[in-house]
């Protein structure tokens, strides 16, 4: 009796610790804040079908993977939230084609996304026309475009980009550059264009934005070219990897997208913890006007649960999409369906005549085969689900099968300490109403 | 409870709404949402009032995307559904619907149609498999139990039932779906799956007892009729198979109720796979399994 009474306050003070863990990490989007999936949290999913059939099955792996490196490098260049990138395979059982997804929280601008997801950099060399040295660049800042004259030498010459600091040269000193290395042909190229044109101004555009216009001092015959621009090491670094790839390795097709406005997603948080709250405070009058006794007990039970799937949420961490949100509340519900059947068995063994401490000992143990085996098949339920499931539906399996692991957990063993701890015996009048169960008896 | 009186009288309620609702899906059919079917939905906010749907409907007609279905929603929104469409499409139409007002994107979803597919025929694979691990589960479960009736007998049985309790709530969705416009999404089969995992409790539960019951009898070396054991059981555990759909069902109303949109006909779909898996523990499954029991003696 005293063990038993010692290890319920315990488990009460390390509730109340788990509960001040929550409490306090929750808002301010600190490390164990809680994690919102897209859906709630507002932004963009966008699913690629990747292209493999003009690559040789040994090498799709590791194309797919160079794939997703380029395009994890692109998004994270926005600079938002955490965007997330990942492989999946399609068709029913694994065996279609590739996919690549794309989770952009934050941004509800699909084009921009798309658009810089998409983008292959494109690297030309244009000529300067004599006479417009002076008016390269409207009033406005953009480029003037009768300014400039193509010279047919692109990044489709290039054999190799790399990052280099500085060149030496007064200001330029320590600034990082990009060299470019060209193949034979951009090589001959260059030499002509740079011997024709010796003197003049010879302009380098990225994605068609002039990045700068240096004078060709003399023929350039070993196939280099320094360019330099506002890049600082990163960019020039992204730059140099981006030229390197040229197009993305794999070619990709945009299948389907999603963009979710972030006060619609507010809106669903609310709504879902409302719903939480709500539907929490009718189970419990039901189960305490109900079970009474137990009931309270399996309340407290219940309360301890909610604040160990809260912690575990911020501890995994788990995203919470919609879809978990409502697995969450669906197994608070099914998480309290061990302690009706505890509280009726109990019951059972009470009117059976036993004592109340051997009816809640018994009650417990002959519940446990029932609770085991409808638990086994929520999880079945789960797994298939986690399997079946698109990323928001993963939410709802992962969230419902933790439910059901930790449910089982608090609900035999900590009712049941709680329950012979409070020793109530069913002897006396008011002791046996305790026990008991239903509206009137 | 006596069960051999009432016997026929208890198929009725579960055979009568197993008949209504697959009439009511064949018939109809269900409406696959465009996360199954493919297909996209805008969801435009006009803040400072919206313009009429039949404006709405003008503008977008000749954009080249096909049928564009215009629903009003909340105070100020408009949902349009059309076929999926590409980056370039979505745009033409958000300048259209710009032009008739100051228009805000509140969701965008666009699903090409093979992903849709795909998401259908693994929902069918799902939806088979829990059905088998169940079936293999209980009849593991009850393994020692095979006298008067088969272990795996309780898993047909109970299988027999799970199929009755997704069938209503699929009957439900043919009915709403023909009159209201709801469409199934690949969240109403996350609900049929979880209605599987969930609404088996109650079936467990009268079958625990009948175990329990069963091997009672036979330490005590009492001779008990079947059905009078099956009887006995359902009678024991008629308030814990209540109680236990109760619970489950009070957080859903809550769900449903006050809870997001998003979730709102998932909410209804449980709801009612849970009120129909609780009638069909106690009037479908442990009276099907006294008849097949009866039947077979006949028949042997």
């Amino acid at each position: 009796m005293f063990a038993i009474r010692y290890w319920s306050v315990i488990i009460l003070i390390v509730a109340g610790v788990v509960g001040f863990f929550v409490w306090s990490t929750t808002g301010g989007g600190g490390r164990f804040d809680f994690k919102l999936g897209l859906d709630l949290s507002g932004g963009t999913h966008l699913v690629y079908q990747t292209d493999t059939s003009k690559i040789e099955s040994a090498e799709v792996g590791s194309s797919l993977e160079a794939l997703r490196q380029v395009i994890e490098r692109r998004v994270n260049a926005f600079g938002v939230g955490e965007p997330i990138v990942h492989l999946e395979q399609g068709g029913a059982l694994g065996q279609g084609g590739h996919r690549l997804v794309v989770e952009l929280p934050g941004i509800t601008d699909i084009n921009e996304a798309v658009r810089r997801i998409g983008q292959t950099p494109v690297l030309e060399f244009k000529l300067v026309k004599v006479g417009f040295e002076t008016t390269l660049t409207n009033p406005d800042g953009t480029t003037n475009p009768l300014a400039f004259e193509d010279t047919g030498l692109t990044g489709a010459y290039l054999s190799r980009a790399s990052l280099q600091f500085g060149n030496g040269q007064g200001a330029l000193a320590s600034q990082p550059v990009i060299r470019v290395d060209f193949n034979a042909e951009g090589t001959k190229l260059f030499a002509d264009i740079t011997s024709a044109h010796v003197g003049h101004n010879i302009a380098i555009f990225l994605d068609g934005e002039m990045l700068s216009a240096p004078v060709v001092q003399e023929k350039i015959t070993d196939g280099t070219a320094i360019i330099s621009g506002n890049f600082t090491a990163e960019s020039a670094k992204e730059l140099a990897t981006n030229l390197n790839l040229g197009a993305l390795p794999v070619p990709i097709l945009l299948a389907s997208t999603q963009t979710i406005g972030a006060t619609l997603g507010e809106e669903a948080v609310r709504a879902g913890l409302l719903a939480g709250v709500l539907g929490f405070a009718a189970l419990a009058l039901f189960m305490i006007v109900w079970y009474r006794l137990p009931g309270v007990v399996a309340v407290v039970s219940l309360f301890i649960y909610v604040v160990l799937m809260l912690a575990l949420f911020k501890l995994i961490p788990v995203v919470l999409t919609a879809a978990g949100i409502a697995g969450f509340i669906l197994s608070v519900g099914l998480a309290v369906d061990a302690n009706v059947l505890i509280a009726e068995r109990i019951k059972e063994e009470l009117a059976a005549g036993k004592k109340s401490e051997a009816a809640i000992r018994e009650g417990f143990a002959r519940a446990w085969l029932a609770i085991r085996d409808s638990n086994i098949a929520h999880i079945i339920a789960g797994v298939i689900l986690f399997w079946f499931g698109t990323s928001l539906i993963k939410g709802f399996a992962l969230v419902f099968s933790l439910g059901v692991v930790v449910s089982m957990l608090s609900a035999i063993t900590m009712s049941r300490t709680f329950l012979l701890a409070l020793g109530v015996s069913a002897e006396s009048g008011w002791g046996r109403f305790l026990m008991r169960s239903g509206l009137f008896k | 409870m006596n069960i051999t009186k009432n016997l026929k009288y208890f198929f009725i309620l579960p055979a009568l709404l197993s008949v209504v609702a697959l009439a009511a899906v064949l018939g109809w059919g269900l409406k696959p949402g465009i996360d199954l079917s493919g297909g996209s939905l805008l969801e435009v906010s006009y803040p400072a009032g919206r313009p009429l749907a039949e404006t709405v409907r003008n503008a977008t007609s000749n954009l080249g995307l096909g049928e564009v279905r215009v629903q009003p929603s909340g105070e100020h929104n408009y949902l349009l559904r059309q076929r999926d469409l590409s980056n370039e499409e979505r745009e033409s139409l958000g300048k259209a619907l710009g032009m008739l007002g100051t228009a805000e994107e509140v969701q965008f979803v666009s699903i090409g149609p093979s992903i849709g597919q795909e998401l259908l025929s693994k929902a069918w694979i799902a939806i088979a498999l829990v059905m088998v691990l169940i079936i293999l589960f209980i009849a593991f479960a009850f393994r020692h139990v095979s006298k008067p009736v088969a272990s795996w007998k309780y898993g047909v049985v109970a299988i027999v039932t799970l199929l009755h309790d997704i069938l209503v709530p699929v009957g439900l969705f043919a009915y709403l779906g023909h009159f209201f416009g709801a469409e199934v999404d690949a969240l109403f089969i996350v609900a049929l799956l979880t209605i599987l995992g969930i609404s088996i409790n109650d079936t467990i539960v009268v079958f625990d007892r009948i175990r329990e019951n069963l091997r009672r009898n036979e330490e005590g070396h009492k001779h008990e009729e079947f059905e009078s054991v099956v009887g006995r059981s359902i009678t024991q555990t008629l308030a814990r198979s209540i109680n236990t759909s109760v619970t489950v069902v009070i957080v859903l109303v809550a769900l449903y109720f006050v809870g997001p949109e998003a979730t709102r006909n998932f909410a209804l779909t449980l709801i009612v796979g849970m009120v129909a898996g609780t009638y069909s523990s106690i009037f479908l499954a442990s009276p099907l399994l006294v008849a097949w029991d009866k039947w077979s003696r006949r028949k042997g």
